[in-house]
């Protein structure tokens, strides 16, 4: 495997970073507003980058313990659980521990699946724990399953928030509360699923995702970096599923009540 | 069904307000016997809808039961118990394309999957209240508030319930069809008197003394006289 690469020094990094200057031209000119927050994404862009390129360094040094491992993919895990409800419009006590629960069931599973069934990581000379494989694996799983909770979740309590006379209008005829809930949880479920079906959809032919990118520029053969392509896009998926499954599941639990009871007095608007 | 027991039975039934000690429904403790035409009457806020609701146990009580024929309601008894206790919704919610097509999405459900929805009998309850087959080809979005209540109404009754709970029921509607619902629903009764009961929520006075022989007066949450003497 060819994996030889040009280096990129500062001087270069820097050419790169006056393109920022063609977007505060555009905005100067149509007297968006925007230079200011241009600025600072441009700043956060490159600070943030840099101090992760800095912990990764850090968590790729040789003779790391599984130990140390497992719990830099828990802390992931917990900071992706709580990302997830951060933006959601409504909310109810324990939705950051479903969250939690969901984002970490299914990615870790997911994660689980592809290092010792697909990728195999016991058949190199490096530990399972290999962070090579395990970080960037987890990290690319977590990302996307935020983005299906976190629509599923905020989808969720907008619909009951919205359809709760006909939730309750289904109770009052005699429905469980599975069937008054089930409208509410398709939308959620399939709002949380939308994003990774389309770019599925779409990948290779109008988006090259970073990944493959990124390994085509590290110097990966194209078969080799569009194989693993192929992996990632299905594990991203299954993970997002599973995490917007399990989290609309557990949201409708705490919503509905064993005596088939709509709780909405539990659902408040973010203020 | 056995006559030794009311159809529903609460016991102290309670509701706090979400965020203080304030109680809304200050343990009510209500019965209603077959063939019971119940009236509550009460200024806006006094927990007379809540109590509608606790009776279908709609909300998640504080304290107190709801009890079918002598047995507290639980769990997964629940969606049987309002099979036969059906609360009316004061707007109702109708998502439905078509009235037809709301009344038939009863039908869809667990608990009254052995049943058909019988236009017939539908359209002879709509003669009843001067209105004709094509209400039910009405797109819902178009029905005015006395006619969503009409469709709610008809919806409930094709179910055949034993208990209606009908949280002001002809609020919008005129009063020729006013009259014509109240005295449909005193027939309902009186067709099936050892099964059947209404408990009627209004406003108005004079509502209260046509539809319910009997009338309990809610006040801050408690009955204040349940022989409906001032």
């Amino acid at each position: 495997m060819r994996t030889e690469y040009l280096e990129l020094d500062f001087p270069q990094l820097a050419i790169a970073a006056s393109l920022i200057v063609i977007c505060s031209v555009i905005s100067l000119v149509l007297q968006l507003g925007l230079q200011r927050r241009l600025l600072l994404a441009a700043l956060r862009t490159v600070v943030q980058l840099l101090l992760v390129g800095l912990v990764l360094w850090w968590i790729f040094a040789p003779e790391r313990s599984s130990l140390f491992v497992v719990g830099m993919m828990g802390a992931m895990t917990l900071i992706a659980g709580f990302a997830a409800v951060d933006r959601t419009g409504h909310r109810y006590r324990g939705i950051r521990l479903d969250s939690i629960i969901s984002m970490w069931a299914s990615s870790w599973l997911i994660t689980a699946v592809a290092l010792f069934a697909v990728v195999q990581v016991q058949r190199g000379e490096q530990p399972w724990y290999d962070p090579q494989y395990a970080i960037p694996l987890l990290g690319m799983i977590l990302g996307n399953t935020l983005n299906g909770i976190s629509l599923g979740l905020n989808r969720l309590g907008e619909e009951l928030a919205t359809k709760r006379r006909h939730v309750e209008t289904l109770l009052a005829l005699g429905a469980t509360r599975w069937e008054a809930a089930r409208g509410p949880i398709q939308e959620a479920i399939r709002t949380g699923m939308i994003p990774i079906i389309n770019s599925m959809m779409v990948v290779g032919l109008v988006s090259l995702p970073g990944m493959m990118t990124g390994q085509l520029l590290a110097g990966v053969p194209p078969v080799q970096a569009v194989r693993y392509q192929i992996v990632i896009m299905f594990l991203i998926a299954a993970g997002t599923s599973l995490g917007t499954f399990s989290v609309v599941l557990l949201g409708y639990r705490r919503m509905f009540t064993a005596d088939h009871q709509f709780a909405s007095a539990r659902l408040t608007k973010r203020r | 069904m056995s006559a030794d027991f009311p159809l529903i039975q609460a016991r102290n039934v309670a509701r706090r307000h979400p965020d203080g000690r304030q109680w809304l429904l200050d343990h009510v403790s209500l019965e209603i016997r077959a063939g019971a035409r119940l009236s509550i009457s009460g200024p806006s806020g006094s927990g007379k809808t809540l109590l509608l609701r606790a009776l279908a146990l709609l909300d998640p009580l504080d304290d107190g039961d709801v009890s079918w024929q002598g047995r507290p309601v639980r769990g997964n008894e629940v969606p049987d118990f309002r099979r036969r206790v059906v609360y009316l919704h004061q707007r109702p919610a109708l998502i439905e394309a078509t009235v037809e097509a709301a009344l038939r999405r009863p039908f869809s459900l667990r608990v009254h999957c052995r049943r058909r929805f019988d236009r017939d009998r539908i359209v002879g309850w709509l003669e009843g209240l001067r209105r004709d087959a094509s209400f039910l080809g009405k797109p819902v979005g178009e029905l005015s508030g006395g006619e969503s209540q009409i469709a709610a109404l008809l919806r409930a009754l094709q179910l055949d319930p034993a208990v209606l709970l009908l949280d002001e029921p002809t609020a919008a509607l005129d009063p020729p069809t006013v009259a014509a619902v109240e005295g449909l629903l005193r027939n309902w009764v009186e067709e099936l008197p050892d099964r059947r009961a209404t408990v009627w929520v209004t406003h108005h006075a004079g509502q209260a003394t046509r539809v319910g022989e009997r009338i309990v007066h809610i006040e801050n949450g408690r009955i204040a006289d349940a022989n409906g003497i001032p």
